[in-house]
């Protein structure tokens, strides 16, 4: 069993209230960070190098350290639970059973930012979780980890929360400030970064559920002692929401020096692929990172074995490797038609693209056309050079990575499967009753001597 | 004592130029001016706030400035890019540039309707004159374009809604000239539309203006729709004492009729002055206003660019340039029309060809 740091008392009973979470030890990071120094905290989540969970990895230390500090105006910490990635589910699980994790994180991370107002900006569909969570600040409150003069400290914060509307695109930072000032979701133009200018034109940190979760352990433990976990700079654990066709759905905490191959196939994780079906794909980051058959998710292109982490990942860069992501791992079994799987996520994005600017609006609405197309058994051998067209002119042109997470998917599948397409297009008829099955995706790559 | 403005070196198309600080990519290009200028579709400089969303104006930043040398990854929308000092940036020497450009003008064209030929913007429009300059002559897009149910704006305004490139300046304009927008975009993605959330007519003084800015037939003038074509009509600038704006403005003329009336704009196809509903849709004739001369005319669009003067009139025939086969569908139009005549060659006429003309010809076969 690997080390849990923010699951381990997930299945205590009754820890989604204060008192059982306080008799397990909780709130014991808020007592020693309110006897830090705020810069003190940020320098120990620095040590930690904990990076971002919410797909970019950025180091959240770093992250911190870049929040202007100017004299009179207030800053405040966002958390963003929006959570509305395909195959991601992590931050629900967390909020859903340990929502003091959260408010605890919370309640040091606005202390070393300063923030007196902190918002949870939740996901809209996750509507019963709204109520965990008040539930959980009221009585972090009753208790006096909130509101004025938290524990003699003279430190004030208080935690809202805001329900989303259902939009995917207002989980990325400046569109999730613009929804919560009251505005249409739309992202803002970059810079200046919310760190200068965010929420009401103030200072702003905008992090994600799992890691402001994760600054409980880093101060209960020490950044030092953190950073020893993990791997390179994978350091800490990792929440990574496992579904598709495996034994074994599910959050599984994880420690990012397992392989890829245990992940899927060993019993404490997603327990291998059900009735006896092979790998053919997985995408091992949340729906936007790009898909990888089988061989290339096993081992890099060098022959080595692939961990779990943000380098082993990435290994390769979109030519032959990944992302990390935000950690929703999708697999995918020999039954499953790539060219489907790469239309669904299509016409996701071409539903979620806010329409602010004109490669995302106009293309990702192409691109499910066209993939649409194909897999109605009428596509021509022109579309596949055409979506592989468009998706280069939407990639690095939008003011948001919401542009670049369409044209990902569309290009890996292309770059990894296109015999897969080429069998759709050359089959208009088989292609709507069969699929192309497992061919050779799962076969030893040559590693060039 | 004056204070002295700090000056900016930034060198466009290997062009240098010494610009004030918090100077945009845009604006510096533009003071060099001619080939370097980066198209807008959405940047409005007199509108705070707009610009960043069209992608046609994106530049490749070779040299971030003095300070840090490095090229920045990503292009850049130059509308929303500061000047640093130093800086190099490549506009029409850039081939990526070209690249996401011409991307970008194909994008914008993949659901717009190509309805020129019936469109009261045709001529004055930026997104034709893009397509001129960027586009490719035929579409890659075989699906069906999309359309949006009809709004009604009130008296004054006409919204297509299936031209509309999404560049928000209408909203801006709304925005910042008027005590209450109504209007704004509903939906997201490629469904998203302009409109007022319920039926409602824009009626504010200085809504009229959005007509102004609108780049494409998205929002028309009801008071001069189908009377005429812009290329038609004669540009006039002309004056009145309005009590609630400058009464500064350009009458399009056809003989001594004023057609319409639209603020003046300066050589970017910017408003220059705002003018108010009164003088834009109220006044309309001759004794409103104090007429100053003809305006001088602004070539920027491609009907008026003389692109086709040195043209040479193609001696083959039709069925010469398609193997033999004569086109099905070419009608000889005096088959059908009365108004012209074959005998009057059009383009000897001095002037606009009115009707006049064709009284004096015996119209009966």
């Amino acid at each position: 069993m690997s080390k849990k740091l923010l699951l381990e008392k997930a299945h205590i009973e009754g820890i989604r209230h204060f008192d059982v979470y306080r008799r397990e030890g909780g709130y014991a990071a808020v007592e020693k960070a309110l006897k830090m120094e705020p810069g003190g905290i940020v320098e120990e989540v620095k040590k930690s190098g904990l990076r971002g969970r919410g797909g970019a990895g950025f180091p959240s230390g770093m992250k911190w350290s870049f929040l202007a500090k100017p004299e009179g105006v207030p800053r405040y910490l966002v958390c963003n639970a929006d959570e509305s990635e395909p195959g991601t589910f992590k931050d629900r699980y967390l909020m859903e059973f340990l929502p003091h994790l959260l408010i605890e994180g919370l309640i040091v991370s606005s202390f070393a930012l300063g923030s007196n107002r902190t918002y949870i900006y939740i996901r809209g569909e996750y509507a019963w979780i709204v109520g965990i969570l008040e539930q959980a600040i009221a009585e972090a409150k009753q208790q006096g980890f909130l509101g004025k003069n938290i524990l003699g400290s003279g430190f004030d914060c208080e935690i809202y929360v805001q329900r989303g509307a259902g939009a995917y695109i207002c989980g990325e930072e400046t569109a999730l400030i613009e929804s919560l000032e009251g505005k249409r979701g739309n992202p803002r133009i970059k810079p200046p970064f919310p760190a200068i200018k965010g929420l009401w034109d103030c200072p702003t940190v905008v992090n994600n559920v799992e890691t402001l979760a994760a600054v409980v352990p880093i101060m209960n433990m020490g950044g030092e002692e953190y950073a020893k976990i993990g791997i390179g700079r994978s350091t800490g654990t990792k929440l990574i929401s496992a579904c598709g066709n495996i034994n074994k759905p599910g959050v599984y905490e994880i420690d990012m020096t397992i392989s890829v191959e245990e992940f899927i196939y060993s019993d404490e994780y997603c327990g291998g692929i059900p009735n006896g079906k092979k790998l053919k794909a997985c995408i091992p980051g949340g729906s936007s990172v790009p898909i990888l058959p089988a061989n290339l998710l096993l081992k890099t292109a060098k022959g080595e074995t692939r961990y779990m982490n943000y380098e082993s990942l990435a290994d390769g860069g979109f030519a032959t490797g990944s992302m990390m992501g935000s950690g929703g791992f999708i697999v995918l079994d020999e039954d499953q038609c790539i060219v489907k799987n790469t239309l669904t996520l299509a016409r996701f994005y071409r539903h979620e693209s806010c329409g602010q600017c004109s490669p995302c609006r106009e293309g990702t609405g192409w691109m499910e056309k066209i993939l649409h197309k194909i897999d109605a058994g009428k596509g021509e051998m022109s579309d596949i050079d055409l979506l592989w067209d468009i998706q280069r002119k939407i990639e690095g042109n939008t003011i948001c990575p919401l542009g670049d997470a369409a044209a990902w998917p569309v290009a890996a599948a292309i770059r990894h499967f296109r015999d897969e397409f080429e069998w759709h297009i050359n089959n208009p008829e088989l292609c709507l009753t069969k699929n192309y099955g497992l061919a050779h995706y799962a076969d030893e790559i040559h590693v060039p001597a | 004592m004056t204070e002295a403005v700090k000056t900016l070196k930034v060198t466009i198309d290997n062009i240098t130029i010494d610009v004030p600080a918090g100077t945009t990519v845009l604006q510096a290009a533009r003071m060099i001016g001619g080939d370097v200028v980066p198209p807008a579709m959405c940047y409005y400089s007199k509108l705070q706030g707009s610009g960043g969303k069209c992608r046609t104006c994106l530049v490749e930043v070779s040299k971030g400035s003095e300070a840090d040398p490095r090229p920045m990854p990503k292009l850049v929308a130059s509308c929303r890019t500061g000047v640093m000092d130093g800086m190099e940036v490549k506009n029409m020497t850039s081939n990526r540039v070209g690249d996401a450009r011409n991307g970008v003008v194909e994008f914008l064209l993949l659901n717009h309707p190509l309805d020129c030929p019936v469109c009261d913007q045709a001529g004055e429009c930026h997104l034709q004159d893009l397509g001129y300059e960027h586009g490719k002559q035929g579409t890659r897009y075989e699906f069906k374009r999309r359309t949006f149910e009809k709004h009604d704006l009130g008296p004054y305004i006409q919204l297509h809604m299936t031209r509309c490139i999404l560049c928000y300046r209408c909203v801006f304009t709304a925005d910042q000239l008027t005590e209450k927008r109504v209007h704004g975009i509903l939906s997201r993605g490629d469904h998203a539309e302009i409109a007022t959330y319920i039926e409602k007519s824009l009626d504010n003084n200085f809504i009229g203006n959005v007509i102004d800015v609108c780049p494409v037939g998205a929002l028309t003038d009801k008071t001069f729709r189908f009377k005429n074509r812009v290329w038609f009509t004669k540009p006039v600038l002309a004056h009145r004492n309005c009590s609630c704006c400058s009464g500064k403005v350009t009458l399009w003329q056809r003989g001594e009729e004023v057609l319409r009336v639209t603020a003046r704009k300066d050589q970017w196809g910017e408003v220059e002055e705002w003018i108010c509903n009164e003088c834009r849709f109220e006044k309309k004739k001759t004794s409103d206003w104090i007429i100053e001369g003809a305006a001088p005319v602004n070539r920027h669009s491609v009907i008026s660019q003389g692109h086709y003067e040195h043209t040479i009139k193609p001696a083959e025939t039709f069925s010469a340039v398609m193997d033999g086969r004569n086109p099905q569908l070419l009608m000889d139009i005096h088959t059908v029309s009365e108004v012209n005549d074959p005998a009057i060659d059009l383009s000897q006429v001095n002037g606009p060809a009115t009707s006049a003309l064709y009284a004096k010809t015996d119209k009966k076969h």
